[in-house]
């Protein structure tokens, strides 16, 4: 039949054709067949991180550039987010095995009295992707909360986000008592939500707003590398 | 009545009568409960105007829409009453209200005013994971959350949506057995439990009510 002589067999195409597949694949939100081109590179003998940057996280830039531009909407960019997902899923205890360079660190929340998280899931995934270690706090969270990760895990960054209009003030609150304490300048703060803007970020005293997860992303980067530059400095 | 219907007042709104000397500017999901108002407390002095509802889920429309519509009524009317709440605006609205001297409802959304704001905030802990309907959001639950979230393209996303919800909690304006059904069938969909909690108008009919 036409549809069987169509099928495209990810196993039969050599790398530089299989990987730009897997970032249709991934754009499509086709979530088992990037997880079999995650099997096969990975069968191949490639690194897992090679893997995770060039296949997926590259893919994920792609959906992440168009969801911006408005070709891509919510619900596709969701699908493409399991997708890469469940290939990082094979690939995470992997990584952790093999070593991966580390960029930095990050405590990220939903702010106290806000459960929605999917943005939020989306920079975790993406900042992990990018070699940062994230300890997600999950939704509805309080300043006690931020302020005990920050102690426990000593991150670089702490990254809070919002989806309300009622909720996100309270990411001036995490900050004020940061400052409270003296340790507002210890930390790379990033803020991020549909209702947020750069003047938000700025008026509640965040390091920057993040309008996506790839801005985060980059964000995160240019910070991190400002910081160490700073450090080579002194 | 409402000659165009719910579909007219989710995509276009609803244009004012030109009768009476206070005209309301209101949201479309709003048009239903403030005509249903007018008739029972005989409020003749009162013309509404409606905007789309679906700004419900276009916040950054609102205030556009309302500046708009202020400048081209306020030489027809003694008054001006904006029915909405803060409804996403982060405030913005409050602001403009201010500026072009209207007044506005109390509150973050309709959910709020309905229930009554005290209520409302009093059991905002308890319901964090609640997800309200009103009776026009029962009504248009496809306009307003279905469809534009892909669910019907896409329903395998509800639990990336809707898994830290726990329940659809429906503030019902009317005693309606045909809504309560619809809300049920909704919070079915969405894979939550279902709450109905008879809210009447709220703080809406107080907002309405002629001042003394």
């Amino acid at each position: 039949m036409a549809e069987d002589e169509d099928e495209l067999i990810l196993a039969d195409l050599p790398d530089e054709e299989l990987v730009p597949q897997m970032h249709d694949d991934l754009y499509d939100g086709l979530r088992d067949e990037v997880v079999e081109g995650v099997e096969i590179l990975l069968a191949r003998g490639w690194e897992p991180y090679r893997v995770l940057t060039e296949a997926l996280v590259a893919g994920m830039t792609i959906v992440g550039k168009d969801f911006r531009d408005g070709i891509l909407f919510v619900p596709e960019v969701l699908l493409a987010a399991n997708a890469m997902k469940a290939g990082m899923g094979l690939l995470k205890p992997l990584l952790a095995e093999t070593g991966a360079p580390k960029m930095g660190k990050m405590v990220i929340g939903t702010v106290k009295g806000d459960i929605h998280d999917i943005g939020k899931n989306l920079v975790s995934m993406m900042m992990e992707g990018a070699g940062f270690e994230v300890v997600d706090l999950g939704i509805n969270t309080d300043v006690d909360r931020y302020l005990g990760a920050l102690e426990t895990e000593q991150p670089d960054i702490l990254g809070m986000s919002a989806l309300l209009t009622t909720t996100m003030p309270y990411m001036k609150i995490v900050i004020d008592t940061m400052a409270e304490r003296g340790i507002r300048d210890d930390y790379i703060v990033l803020v991020g939500g549909a209702p947020l803007n750069e003047e938000f970020g700025r008026a509640i005293g965040a390091d920057a707003y993040c309008r996506d997860a790839a801005v985060a992303v980059e964000t995160a980067k240019a910070f991190i590398a400002r910081k160490h530059n700073q450090a080579v400095v002194a | 009545m409402i000659p165009s219907g719910d579909h007219a007042l989710t995509e276009t709104g609803l244009a004012p009568s030109g009768k009476g000397r206070v005209l309301v500017i209101g949201c479309g999901a709003l048009a239903h409960e403030i005509l249903a108002l007018k008739r029972a407390n005989g409020w003749d002095h009162l013309d509404l105007a409606c905007l789309p509802a679906i700004w419900h889920n276009h916040p950054e429309r609102i205030e556009p829409g309302i500046r708009a519509a202020v400048a081209q009524h306020r030489a027809d009317y003694r008054t001006i009453l904006v029915a909405y709440a803060d409804c996403g605006t982060g405030g913005g609205l409050a602001r403009l209200c201010a500026e072009l001297d209207v007044e506005m409802i109390a509150g973050p959304h309709c959910y709020a005013f309905f229930d009554g704001l005290d209520a409302f905030a009093a059991r905002a802990g308890d319901e964090l994971t609640a997800f309200y309907l009103t009776d026009f959001l029962a009504r248009q639950f496809d306009a307003f959350v279905w469809r534009p979230l892909g669910l019907d393209r896409h329903p395998e996303l509800v639990a990336s949506y809707f898994g830290n919800y726990d329940r659809l909690i429906h503030l019902a304006q009317t005693d309606d057995p045909a809504l309560d059904a619809a809300a049920r069938a909704c919070a079915a969909r969405l894979g939550l439990a279902h709450e109905r909690r008879v809210t009447g108008y709220g703080d809406l009919a107080r907002f309405l009510a002629p001042r003394a």
